[in-house]
């Protein structure tokens, strides 16, 4: 298998940003993620270590050191709650309990019925606005438990 | 409060400032023009941003114009020359970037060629963290809208000077703000620091010579382009000039972000800012700049909030990331949030920083939740002791040593009774839920 040519085509464009071509690498995974079924797969290395000409370990190795990449795959929508400290101070883990009782869901892990990941991640930026999560790449901040049940329940 | 100027955040709170009308019409991009029209050479801005006064913003506070000038003479260094702006922002308590990139990027990418001028950069790299999709899309559109216009790329407005700018993503390690880190990452690898020297300015990105910036620092550069060093000079402290983005986050009525004038108390920012502690509480508690710099108590809410003031308390400006915890705070849960972090952060090169943030986080975890141990105190002390001054690659080992050292000194008693009784009086009642993996 091979990279699709519309992400191949994009990278060809990618690389000319930069003297050599595999500091394109770490935007070409995220492309590939959001692109290619949510996560990093074996294959997706293999074929970005093709077109970086790199070995696929090499590619691993970058991938799994940035928190952002799934070397797994992951339910449909992927919430991933603030559990640093300005939202600790302001109720992150009430934030966290309701996210897991609405979507079925344990932390660190994906509901039985392949809908929802939920994992906790450390500061996003948003701790004037805390608590807050982020859901599919969109924050949603200044949070209560009610918000999140009503956050959560729209999305089905 | 005394009445002041503000200048940083004025266009930000203008709707539809993000877009290139709306900006040039409120006086976007003059100072661009000032430089490339007006026949500044590169070592005058240089000159003028020195006598500013200007620190940046990052967290180190080093003199902005000093840093620029460390680049190699073009003439004797035939190399490609590159800013690196570090928009990664991710220090806990740190949201200030983010309000300028998503409502005044065209201020960051004009603030960019600014600097890009100075050091005569034939590139620049923006650096954003991966979860910052909005501010990542304002500022690509912004620099896509100042293309069109001849403000990025060949001969900027008809001028000699060329410069591209390119939006870079991160995908959330916090190491990657530090910025030899950052550099490795943008390079398409592993986040791990670089050591020192050769510094950035000798041998940076793809060993060319490099100035790393952060998105407020270069912010600024247009402010003093375009009103003189002597006017930016003329606003703060001895050793602190201008205004700054304060972001204040935890137990207070109103958290922000604010822009202040350096010079004002920590409590003025506290009380006229942000409405003072929440629920009529008393505050405990507080990180002047982010959770790598010592804690202060809240008696110490008096302080100025500039870099020699904090230095006099045994703390740091930092990112001027004010994070306030009121009277019913646990500090060892505090302190276990945050050596979780370090621990989850660290990029393990060093074995000081590697090994010695993981033992900090499960001692404060074990103490936080009824299990600590007599000696835990001194072997928490002992611990960050040897994680710094100075001992590692780069300065994430000190960021876990130092909150660890304040708390240990500030809050002993706290700490203590936690381990005695064998349960935190303090603990917020946990609510419950089921979890996979690690903690």
């Amino acid at each position: 298998m091979a990279l699709p040519k519309q992400l191949v085509d994009e990278f060809d464009e990618l690389v000319k940003n930069y003297p050599e071509r595999r500091a394109a690498l770490i935007v070409a995974l995220h492309r590939c993620q959001e692109e290619l079924g949510g996560w990093i797969s074996p294959q997706t290395m293999e074929d970005l270590g093709a077109y970086f000409g790199l070995e696929p370990v090499e590619v691993f190795g970058v991938a799994s050191f940035y928190p952002m990449f799934h070397l797994r795959p992951v339910g449909k929508h992927v919430v991933s709650i603030c559990h640093n400290i300005s939202c600790d101070l302001r109720g992150a883990q009430d934030i966290i309990a309701k996210v897991c009782e609405v979507t079925g869901a344990p932390l660190g892990g994906t509901s039985k019925d392949g809908q929802w990941t939920v994992k906790h991640v450390e500061c996003q930026g948003a701790c004037a606005n805390a608590p807050m999560l982020d859901l599919d790449g969109t924050y949603h901040e200044d949070l209560t438990p009610e918000k999140v049940a009503q956050l959560l329940g729209a999305v089905r | 409060m005394k009445a002041y100027e503000t200048y940083l955040l004025d266009r930000a709170k203008v709707e539809g400032n993000h877009q290139l009308a709306t900006y040039r019409r409120l006086g976007g991009y003059k100072a661009l023009e000032k430089v490339l029209k007006g026949g500044l050479t590169p070592a005058q801005v240089v000159d003028e941003v020195k006598r500013s006064g200007l620190r940046g913003r990052g967290g180190a506070g080093f003199s902005t114009g000093m840093k620029w000038s460390f680049m190699p003479d073009v003439a004797k260094d035939p190399r490609p020359r590159y800013l690196a702006i570090n928009a990664d922002e991710s220090e806990p308590g740190t949201c200030k970037d983010r309000v300028l990139m998503e409502r005044d990027p065209h201020g960051l990418v004009e603030g960019s060629l600014i600097a890009a001028y100075a050091i005569q950069a034939k590139a620049v790299y923006i650096y954003v963290r991966g979860e910052y999709r909005l501010p990542h899309d304002r500022v690509a559109a912004a620099i896509q809208e100042a293309r069109a216009a001849q403000l990025v790329g060949q001969h900027i407005l008809g001028s000699d000077f060329s410069c591209e700018v390119f939006m870079h993503k991160g995908a959330g390690a916090y190491i990657c703000g530090e910025e030899t880190g950052l550099m490795e990452s943008l390079e398409g690898k592993r986040g791990h620091p670089r050591q020192k020297p050769p510094f950035p300015a000798q041998s940076g990105l793809w060993n060319s010579p490099t100035t790393v910036n952060n998105v407020e620092t270069v912010f600024n550069a247009p402010f003093i382009v375009e009103r003189g060093a002597a006017w930016h000079a003329a606003i703060g402290t001895a050793n602190s000039k201008g205004n700054f983005l304060c972001g204040i986050s935890g137990h207070v009525n109103r958290p922000g972000v604010y822009e202040l004038p350096f010079g004002v108390t920590a409590r003025e920012i506290l009380e006229d800012k942000a409405g003072g502690v929440w629920k009529g509480r008393q505050l405990k508690a507080w990180f002047p700049g982010g959770s790598s710099c010592a804690l202060l108590k809240g008696a110490d809410i008096d302080v100025v909030l500039d870099h020699d003031s904090l230095r006099a308390r045994g703390s740091s400006l930092g990112t001027a990331a004010m994070i306030m915890m009121d009277d019913q705070t646990s500090m060892a849960r505090v302190m276990e949030v945050i050596a979780r972090f370090y621990e989850h952060e660290s990029c393990g090169q060093c074995s000081q920083c590697r090994e010695g943030t993981q033992w900090l986080s499960q001692i404060f975890h074990r103490i936080a939740h009824g299990r600590g141990q007599a000696d835990d105190i001194d072997t928490l002390e002992s611990l960050a002791k040897g994680m710094a001054p100075g001992k590692t690659i780069c300065a994430l080992s000190d960021a876990a040593a130092i909150p660890t050292l304040s708390a240990v000194r500030l809050f002993k008693d706290e700490l203590i009774a936690c381990i005695r009784e064998q349960r935190d009086p303090l603990a917020a009642p946990a609510p419950k839920y089921a979890t996979v993996g690690a903690h």
